[in-house]
């Protein structure tokens, strides 16, 4: 518990020291979600439509994007081979650097999007929902990258494979997130999708460290 | 329970001299199989009420689709295997199944879409089982790619063994995922020729196809496994041997 | 069966989508049985070579 801990404040400190990386897939996000209306028409009746699509989208892009960080950076200085071999419990070290990931990227872009999402025509009675929805995305989505990551750490042309291998597992928390937003969104229940996300994210919670901390063992020896 | 078959299928010269034994086996049934499927399938069954000869697709697109989800629980097995009893046999064997796993993948696409275009107007409508196919032929990829960027073997192995592994665990959420999201668009699925209708002479050439495209990929995988075992052996007494008395 | 060759082949109408698909299908059966043996053949060559090495080394 207190590895956790330590690793944990480490990691929150060091993305505050870098300002820059850290707010890079945030600004991102805006970006993208901004694009669309542009893109496509300024009137909200129509954008309300493809809100969910925009929205999960970019924050799957922008959580990408700054997956790469999340081992490789310590990788390269060596800190990494430190932390795996003087670790006592390897799945609470990965759930340490996927709390600071999320902390840093999954939560602000959840927090984000209702107001990005108000410039695509979401009502504010389903900012709550639309929250929730994302904050359990993109918890699934620090968990399967970091898992990803890990099998692409020594690999050639890595970051783009990494894009590759975590896209597919990101499948059913797409599908599962935007529907459970798009039904918050047009004021429905959306109670069925959030417990079929809820589940998804369980499992990635359950499964994903310990699949993590036994690739990280390889890819460090 | 004796487990030495077990640990003997582990032993690389052995697993060699097996496949070499089976290969002609499961080639010529293979061939028996499918030849016999298709007579029956193309000639035989009478054509579909609502599809007329079109249905006659499913006799290679079916197979493809059950060879390429049986080939990803093979590759994802023998990558298990390999992981926790550390068999390179077992790795070699995940090794074969990749590039025809993606090419049946892709074949039940290709026929997939030819099959879709005469009954749905296009060629793609996110059709829960196609779109499921094409996330599987991205995961064999994925696959294929991470092998491909590590030069260890070693390594590769393990790393790429873990990564069917999760693909594996991800691929019945995904199908689910998949099925729900399409179910509440009430898309056509034209695909719905339910075995339990399907009179004798439509439903025997399709299982004849099936167990055709099943021996074909074991026909293989003992040729290809020979290939893929040789070249991590190369080095060693029993390869030499076996190489100089061929 | 069908009444004749030409019935046979225009399947009923159906024939440009049945007849790629068999032609994909058969012919990736076709190509990953040579690919597999010729990789087999490398594969082979590859040892003999590496056996010869290791003799003129000895």
């Amino acid at each position: 518990m207190r590895h956790f801990r330590l690793l944990l404040t480490r990691d929150l400190r060091l993305a505050v020291r870098r300002p820059g990386q850290t707010l890079l897939p945030i600004g991102f996000f805006a970006m993208v979600t901004a694009l669309f209306p542009l893109a496509l028409s300024p009137r909200l009746e129509e954008l309300r439509a493809i809100a969910p699509g925009v929205l999960w989208v970019g924050a799957l892009l922008a959580a990408l994007l700054s997956l790469d960080h999340l081992l490789r950076d310590d990788a390269a200085d060596g800190t990494l081979e430190q932390l795996v071999a003087g670790s006592e419990s390897l799945v609470s070290l990965v759930l340490a650097k996927v709390a600071a990931h999320w902390l840093m990227t999954g939560l602000p872009l959840a927090l984000l999007a209702p107001l990005l999402g108000a410039g695509l025509g979401v009502p504010v009675a389903a900012m709550p929902g639309v929250i929730m929805a994302l904050v359990l995305g993109t918890v699934c989505l620090s968990l399967l990258g970091a898992a990803a990551a890990a099998l692409t750490l020594g690999a050639r042309r890595g970051g783009i494979l990494l894009t590759l291998l975590t896209l597919p597992l990101a499948v059913p928390v797409v599908i599962f997130g935007a529907r459970a937003t798009k039904l918050t969104i047009e004021g429905g229940s959306a109670a069925g999708a959030f417990y079929l996300l809820a589940a998804v994210a369980v499992l990635t919670l359950t499964l994903a460290p310990l699949a993590t901390a036994a690739v990280l063992r390889i890819a460090v020896e | 329970m004796d487990f030495t078959w077990f640990h003997r299928l582990g032993s690389p010269p052995y697993i060699y001299r097996l496949s070499e034994r089976l290969a002609p086996w499961f080639g010529w049934s293979a061939a028996v199989l499918i030849a016999s499927g298709l007579y029956g399938g193309l000639l035989l069954a009478p054509p579909d009420y609502q599809q007329g000869e079109g249905f006659r697709i499913i006799y290679v697109h079916a197979p493809s689709a059950w060879l390429s989800l049986m080939v990803y629980s093979c590759m994802a097995t023998a990558a298990a295997v390999g992981l926790i009893w550390r068999m390179k046999v077992a790795h070699a064997v995940a090794a074969s199944c990749a590039g025809v796993g993606a090419a049946f993948t892709a074949v039940s696409l290709i026929t997939g879409m030819l099959w879709g275009k005469p009954m749905w107007g296009t060629y793609w409508v996110w059709d829960p089982r196609l779109t499921a196919q094409l996330i599987l032929l991205f995961l064999f990829f994925g696959y294929m790619a991470l092998r491909a960027s590590y030069d260890d073997t070693s390594r590769a192995d393990r790393l790429s063994a873990w990564l069917a592994v999760i693909g594996m665990v991800n691929v019945p959420i995904v199908r689910f995922s998949v099925e729900w999201w399409n179910s509440l668009h009430q898309s056509p699925s034209v695909m719905k020729l339910a075995r339990a209708s399907m009179p004798a002479s439509m439903l025997v050439p399709l299982l004849l196809m099936l167990a055709g495209f099943t021996v074909f990929f074991l026909a293989f995988l003992s040729v290809r496994l020979r290939a893929e075992v040789l070249r991590r052996e190369k080095h060693s007494a029993w390869v030499r041997e076996t190489v100089a008395n061929a | 069966m069908p009444d004749s060759m030409s019935a046979f082949f225009a399947m009923g109408g159906y024939a440009q989508y049945v007849w790629p698909s068999y032609v994909v299908a058969l012919g990736a059966i076709a190509l990953t049985s040579w690919s597999a043996r010729s990789v087999l053949r490398a594969a082979l060559a590859e040892a003999r070579r590496a056996a010869v090495d290791g003799s003129e080394d000895a």
